[in-house]
């Protein structure tokens, strides 16, 4: 498809009443606060401009787009000159020709000879007013000044900036950071990073917005240098995190030249992060697999074999494991990165093959309780907003959450509106970014000890409650009354008082009590939360402790309030919403509902099993009783993912059959039998959803590399094991999804061209989605209160292992990093670190950048210290990006009561001086590269 | 005891006051230190009490101080019989060089405010016809009434007291000898617009104004004279824009000192977005006058649209440099010639700049021009904030068209791309045209030049840098032909 190119007005849209004007003799009429340029653009004319672009503010520094206004005096700017009633505008004239012949003039006269990628705005400009040189030639310009070429995915050249600020309001007003600045002033000003630092030792965050701000290719992809400018781009959906970025996939030939965000991307608005925008290229890394691989043991060398070869071996390997040990060994897991359809076709293929409900996801290990805790109180498994309410959002409270590292893109849109006026409050053991960053300062920051989220809350109800703050009108009308008054006798006893519970979370009682009631009195609030919720063995209990509050003070149901769970992986709303679970059916419909089973059988011709089948901790459990022998994983590594790793390990160990789907012999795949090569979500067609339950289209930009989409590897695998799949394309795949869930019945790809995206439920009610759910009344009917009482995890704190481990990401690295280890990123991120507080440490003898031994009763590993006071005193803290640190080694199999979600976030353990990698992490290492293996090719039978 | 009024002003510190200070006290005098009167050619200027008035000596020297107490000095008579003062109309400049600046007088004219209210406290100053002594001329009472009527939570009042015109002290001179009369100012300025809180945009240059307006400050506060009204003095760092309304906004927000487009009208939305009343500090010192003696007495003074007094600064090369308050009028040869005395070198001369370094140069042919806003606009000229630059006639003005780019240049924020880059490349052909290469064409091009500067600028900076380069060319094309200078290798 040709190149999609946006069309630029210039300045941003505004609201306002309407007014009508003349420009150049005809009418336009746009909304009041418009400035002349944009009015312009609306109406086909175009003026000149350079500083200009419509995500960025008006600055008026190029002088370009001056125009002549009758009755008023000189040529004002018109990006900076908003629009009057009856106001005559004229946009050419001798003189204003003349005035822009100048300016390109004097910027030609400082601006290096450049090979044009078609990305210089000022050669365009040039060429269209007829300047090929500067009559100013031979001044001193800023040509051979240093190129900083630090950042691995862009490049600063000074000799061919123009000083028009785009790429620093960028970094103010788009990304938030606040990175980039002018330096010097007059003809010496110049773009610096930080204090004049390199761009890559700078605050910078490489988020990319100066680069695609940049008009002239000062600021450029070094893939645009390298490979040249792009042809032909096509629009799909992120691959990372649960923001879901919409991207114009740009290339030259079948290259790759670059991601750019797309300004209609409904997620993010034309924003990106360093991952979405410039991370991409682990699909052309060397370790990518490309053929299919099998194995008799795990202790054997890899052997390549056909794709014929590879599924004919799983298949009957699958076919003799039924035989013997019955279709209840047999299992699946699907993936939050792969597509809906994907995901829907691996549970369709387990429970409609093998009469088993033993499929689970990836989610078990992150959001399963917010969709036990949502459901539960509201009706529905979801989000209740869409990103977009955020701009209406007075207070908000970050708990558990990190979204400048794990959603970076969302964060920027909540800086936005923190730098605008709204408060924010933020619950989490760490100094998270968000607490103090430029112009942005949390109300409260309460810095609990980890695992005491749900006294926190109830603390706060606790305040609500007594202190007369609930929003008795909202509770009455939309709620359950009585289940209302049960919880307020409850939260308002006077052992679960802020001061009372100071004590357990570490949260002195008037911070508490002021944050409640910022929370309930400070307009639109809104909970934005993350892992740092749910990876507890409290986590439903928070779930539905947050959506209590909200309950009580009437944040729902209209924009800026409401819950909102940030999803962490780009698909790990959909592949909820795709039946992942064991217990449930697409739609969140219970296995066990005779009616919703029944419409299955009858579209899959296949008999379901009536009782949920095991999930994922459960499958591991059967494999080391002997009594789960194969597993069919898609797109995730369990063994670096899960907790207590060791555990893990040994439950693969003991399967006979583990077929492992994926880009890259990952962890996982060190207990695997049969590699099935997967494709990049570059590679293929389907829907993403993402964490505002918005249903946005993947589109194949080149061709699988290995062959096949994921979806038609499960489809050839199920039709091996004798179960027919014949979709031609992913479109089917979401009619029959549409078909059988009420929530999605209104989608299809068609759609999806004409709306660009959805969010469900998006049926006949909803026919173009629902931004914003639970309006009028919550999907369950009436809001249902829970009383949620704190117990304690029982993992404490004791002599031996005196300190709390929490966990987390950081920005450059994506979760278990498969993908972003194979990238540039890891020049900010090599190694995990133990972030440590400098009392701790002291007392250890541990200096920052030591060597340390990390342990907890589960196991110990060991990696360098990082000496700060981001974590408080008692509280120490990691990432598990990288599969040599093996942070899971330390966690343990203590998991949420209702959903089985991992207490990834509290681990008592201890820390003490190391020389170096634990010997575990050498036998591991050595282990992995064993396994890792592939034999010469032999002769081809 | 004798009382001796020493100055200490920073015209009179130049010159040895302090010592001159010293020397009294030594001798047994009260030594009282007051601003400067303005007659900067007779400083240090020492007045000495007597039963006959406060009779003048200056300039003086410490070792001239004995022949003073004696009564073997040759004195100047009493001060205020001095012609040059008493030629003048001293309105703002009242107490200025008269009264120590640390004595706070009455505030008659914020009692006056209180007194009237809000709306009849803009209506005394819109009919004063006074206007903004910045530089831009806009009616104050308009500026006000604006910001009173902007809705907003808050409102501010900001003093622009960063006098960076060349040829100009009329500022310095009031925050050193009269800092109560612009406290007064703002506050009545803080009354009628709405504002609870006023600041003081001064700059790094002025560390004894800075000095004395911070005490003056600390003495209003602690006795409580301005009420709930508070003001706090902020100091700039050495950036000439910064004296340009927006670009001093954003630095008092602690950015970047950058030029902000307008609109929105700093009245609609300054600092921190609120509505504000920013006026220079002449304006605002004018107002307890006007509120004393009401808006029509004010109105009295002055020709034309421009009404009231101006402080006059004049500098350079002049016989009588200093400070000379007098009603808009004169015209240009009275205050260069009559009040200026000339050249301090006794040649004739051939230019003066008037309105600081981005004014215009005007030759003896124009002395005819009534100092007026409207008179010296219609000459292409301005007034600015009152200062006056003599030049004789061994001025090159090729030399002064080049410095007022280089100017431009070395000043300009960096924002706007005519100023950031055409103050530069005006340089460069400057020097070709100085250099005798192609100085009609290239002439041509500095015309073309300015007119992109004139017309896009995005600030006066840039907008006003072509008076000086093109009243040097028009009115001095001598200076600009090619002449016997080697030519450029």
């Amino acid at each position: 498809m040709a190149r999609v190119l946006e069309f630029d007005f210039g300045t941003p849209d505004v609201a306002g009443e309407p007014v009508t004007l003349t420009i150049d003799g005809a009418a336009v009429t746009v909304p009041a606060g418009t400035s002349i340029l944009r009015a312009a653009a609306i109406a086909g004319i175009t003026i000149p401009k350079l500083c200009a672009t419509d995500s960025l503010e008006a600055f008026g520094s190029c002088r370009l787009c001056l125009v002549e206004i009758e009755g008023r005096a000189g040529t004002p700017a018109s990006c900076t000159t908003p629009v009057a009633a009856a106001m005559v505008v004229r946009t050419g004239s001798d003189q204003l020709e003349r005035l822009r012949r100048n300016v390109v003039d004097l910027y030609l006269s400082d601006h290096a000879a450049h090979d044009d990628h078609g990305e210089c705005e000022l050669h365009d400009l040039a060429a269209t007013l007829g300047v090929s040189e500067s009559r100013f030639a031979g001044g001193t310009t800023h040509a051979g000044l240093p190129c900083d070429e630090s950042n691995p995915y862009f490049t600063f050249d000074p000799a061919k900036c123009i000083v028009c600020s785009r790429c620093v309001r960028a970094c103010d007003e788009v990304q938030g950071t606040l990175a980039l600045t002018v330096q010097g002033r007059g003809f010496a000003s110049k773009i610096a990073a930080s204090q004049d630092e390199l761009f890559l030792s700078s605050e910078c965050v490489s988020c990319g917005a100066c680069v695609q701000a940049c008009p002239t290719e000062a600021l450029v992809e070094k893939t645009v240098l390298e490979v040249g400018a792009p042809e032909r781009s096509e629009v799909t959906t992120c691959g990372y995190c649960g923001v879901g970025c919409t991207f114009k996939a740009e290339l030259k030939g079948d290259d790759l030249v670059r991601m750019v965000p797309w300004k209609d991307g409904k997620a993010n608005h034309g924003h990106a992060c360093v991952k979405g925008r410039f991370a991409w290229g682990y699909a052309t890394h060397r370790e990518r697999v490309l053929e299919p691989m099998i194995r008799a043991s795990i202790e054997d060398p890899w052997q390549t074999v056909s794709w014929d070869e590879a599924i004919a071996h799983a298949a009957s390997e699958f076919a003799r494991i039924e035989a013997r040990y019955g279709a209840h060994s047999i299992g699946g897991i699907t993936s939050s990165r792969c597509t809906n359809e994907e995901t829907y076709l691996v549970q369709k293929m387990i429970r409609a093959r093998f009469g088993v409900n033993n499929v689970d996801t990836c989610a078990r290990v992150c959001h399963s309780p917010t969709g036990y805790g949502l459901k539960t109180t509201l009706g529905t498994s979801a989000g209740t907003q869409d990103f977009d309410s955020v701009e209406h959002c007075d207070v908000m409270v970050v708990i558990g959450a990190n979204p400048t590292d794990g959603h970076p893109v969302f964060a920027s849109r909540m800086k936005r509106r923190l730098r605008a006026g709204a408060k924010l409050i933020v619950i989490d053991p760490r100094r998270i970014d968000l607490v103090r960053t430029p112009h942005i300062e949390a109300a409260h920051h309460l810095s609990l000890r980890p695992g005491t989220n749900v006294a926190v809350l109830v603390a706060m109800a606790h305040t609500i409650v007594t202190e007369g703050l609930v929003n008795e009108p909202f509770v009455r009308e939309r709620c359950d009354w009585d289940e209302f008054q049960a919880w307020a006798e409850f939260v308002g006893r006077p052992e679960h008082s802020p001061e009372r519970s100071e004590a357990m979370t570490g949260v002195p009682a008037a911070d508490l009590r002021a944050a409640a009631r910022l929370y309930a009195t400070g307009g639109a609030a809104a909970f934005y939360y993350g892992l740092g919720v749910t990876e507890h063995s409290q986590g439903s209990t928070a779930v539905m402790a947050i959506a209590n509050l909200a309950m009580a003070t009437g944040n729902y149901g209209r924009p800026g309030v409401g819950v909102n769970p940030l999803r962490g992986q780009n698909n790990v709303q959909g592949a909820c919403d795709m039946g992942s679970f064991p217990h449930e059916l697409t739609g969140y419909r219970h296995i066990s509902d005779a009616g919703v089973r029944e419409s299955f059988e009858a579209v899959w011709g296949a008999p379901l099993d009536p009782e949920p089948g095991l999930r994922i901790p459960n499958m591991l459990d059967a494999a080391v009783a002997g009594r789960f022998k194969a597993l069919y994983v898609q797109g995730e590594d369990i063994l670096q993912s899960d907790p207590n790793t060791r555990h893990v390990a040994a439950g693969l160990a003991a399967m006979e059959c583990v077929v492992i789907h994926d880009l890259f012999l990952n962890e996982t795949a060190a207990y695997g039998h049969v590699f099935l090569p997967g494709s990049t979500f570059l590679e293929k067609d389907g829907t993403f959803t993402n964490a505002e339950r918005r249903i946005q289209r993947v589109r194949k930009v080149i061709s699988p590399r290995n062959g096949y989409e994921d979806w038609q590897v499960t489809q050839l695998l199920s039709n091996a094991l004798g179960y027919p799949m014949a979709y031609a394309h992913p479109s089917q795949i979401m009619d029959e999804i549409a078909d059988l869930t009420p929530t999605f019945a209104g989608v299809s790809y068609d759609l999806l061209e004409r709306e660009g995206s959805v969010q469900w439920p998006c049926n006949a009610a909803a026919p173009v989605g629902t931004p914003v759910m639970h309006m009028g009344q919550f999907v369950r009917g009436l809001g249902r209160f829970v009383v949620t009482e704190y117990v304690p995890t029982d993992e404490k704190v004791g002599p031996r292992y005196p300190l709390l481990l929490t966990t987390g990401r950081t920005l450059s690295q994506y979760n278990v990093g498969a993908q972003t280890r194979r990238t540039a990123n890891v020049i900010w991120h090599e190694e995990d670190v133990l972030e440590i507080h400098p009392h701790d440490a002291e007392e250890r003898g541990v200096q920052h950048g030591d060597w340390v031994t990390l342990a907890s009763r589960a196991g110990a590993t060991a990696l360098r210290a990082c000496l700060t006071d981001r974590v408080a005193p008692g509280v120490v803290y990691t990432t598990f990006h990288h599969p040599t640190t093996q942070a899971n080694v330390v966690t343990t199999d203590y998991s949420d009561w209702a959903t089985n979600c991992p207490e990834y976030k509290v681990t008592a353990v201890q820390v003490s001086p190391s020389n170096g990698p634990s010997e575990w992490q050498s036998r591991y290492e050595a282990m992995a590269d064993r396994r890792r293996r592939v034999a010469t090719r032999g002769p081809v039978a | 005891m004798t009382r001796v009024y020493v100055p200490k002003d920073a015209a009179a510190l130049a010159v040895g006051a302090d010592a001159v200070a010293r020397a009294f006290a030594e001798a047994g005098c009260e030594v009282v230190r007051t601003g400067s009167r303005g007659l900067f050619w007779l400083e240090p200027l020492v007045e000495v009490e007597t039963a006959d008035g406060r009779i003048a000596y200056g300039p003086v020297a410490a070792a001239g101080v004995a022949a003073i107490l004696a009564g073997d000095a040759v004195s100047l008579g009493r001060i205020e019989d001095h012609p040059w003062l008493a030629g003048q109309t001293r309105i703002t400049f009242g107490r200025c060089g008269v009264v120590d600046p640390l004595v706070p007088p009455a505030f008659e004219g914020l009692a006056k405010a209180r007194e009237i209210g809000p709306a009849a406290t803009i209506e005394t100053i819109a009919a004063s016809g006074l206007r903004g002594r910045g530089g831009a001329g806009f009616p104050v009472g308009v500026k006000w009434k604006t910001v009173a009527e902007a809705p907003a939570a808050r409102r501010y009042v900001v003093c622009n007291a960063d006098e960076g015109d060349s040829g100009t002290f009329a500022d310095r001179m009031l925050m050193e000898g009269d800092p109560f009369l612009l406290i007064e100012g703002m506050a009545i300025a803080g009354l009628a617009v709405g504002a609870s809180k006023g600041f003081i945009y001064s700059r790094s240059e002025y560390p004894h104004a800075n000095a004395t307006t911070a005490a003056a400050l600390e003495i209003a506060a602690r006795a409580g004279l301005l009420g709930a009204f508070e003001i706090e003095l902020r100091v700039g760092a050495g950036a000439y824009v910064c004296g340009e309304e927006t670009a001093l906004l954003e630095s008092l927000e602690g950015k970047r000192g950058q030029v902000r487009p307008k609109p929105p009208l700093p009245a609609h939305r300054g600092l921190f977005g609120q509505p504000t009343a920013i006026n220079n500090v002449l304006s605002l010192a004018a107002a307890p006058w006007i509120l004393v003696h009401g808006g029509e007495a004010y109105a009295d003074y002055g020709l034309g649209r421009s009404r009231g007094t101006l402080p006059i600064q004049l500098a350079g090369n002049v016989a009588r440099p200093g400070l000379h308050e007098v009603p808009f009028g004169l015209t240009l040869g009275e205050i260069v010639e009559g009040i200026g005395g000339g050249a301090a070198s006794g040649r004739p001369v051939k230019a003066v700049q008037c309105g600081g370094p981005l004014g215009a140069y005007f030759p003896p042919s124009m002395f005819d021009t009534p100092y007026d806003y409207e008179a010296f606009a219609a000459r292409d000229g301005l007034i600015g904030h009152g200062g006056i630059v003599v030049f004789d006639d061994t001025v090159d003005m090729a030399a002064q068209a080049r410095f007022a780019l280089e100017f431009c240049g070395l000043e300009s924020c960096g924002k706007c791309t005519p100023c950031r880059l055409g103050a530069q490349r005006g340089v460069e052909t400057m020097d070709k045209i100085r250099a005798g290469v192609a100085v009609a064409a290239n002439l041509a091009l500095i015309e073309d030049l300015c007119e992109t500067l004139k017309f896009g600028s995005l600030c006066a900076l840039g907008g006003f840098t072509p008076y000086p380069v093109m009243s040097a060319i028009r009115h001095f094309p001598e200076d600009f032909a090619p002449r016997s200078r080697p030519a450029a290798e």
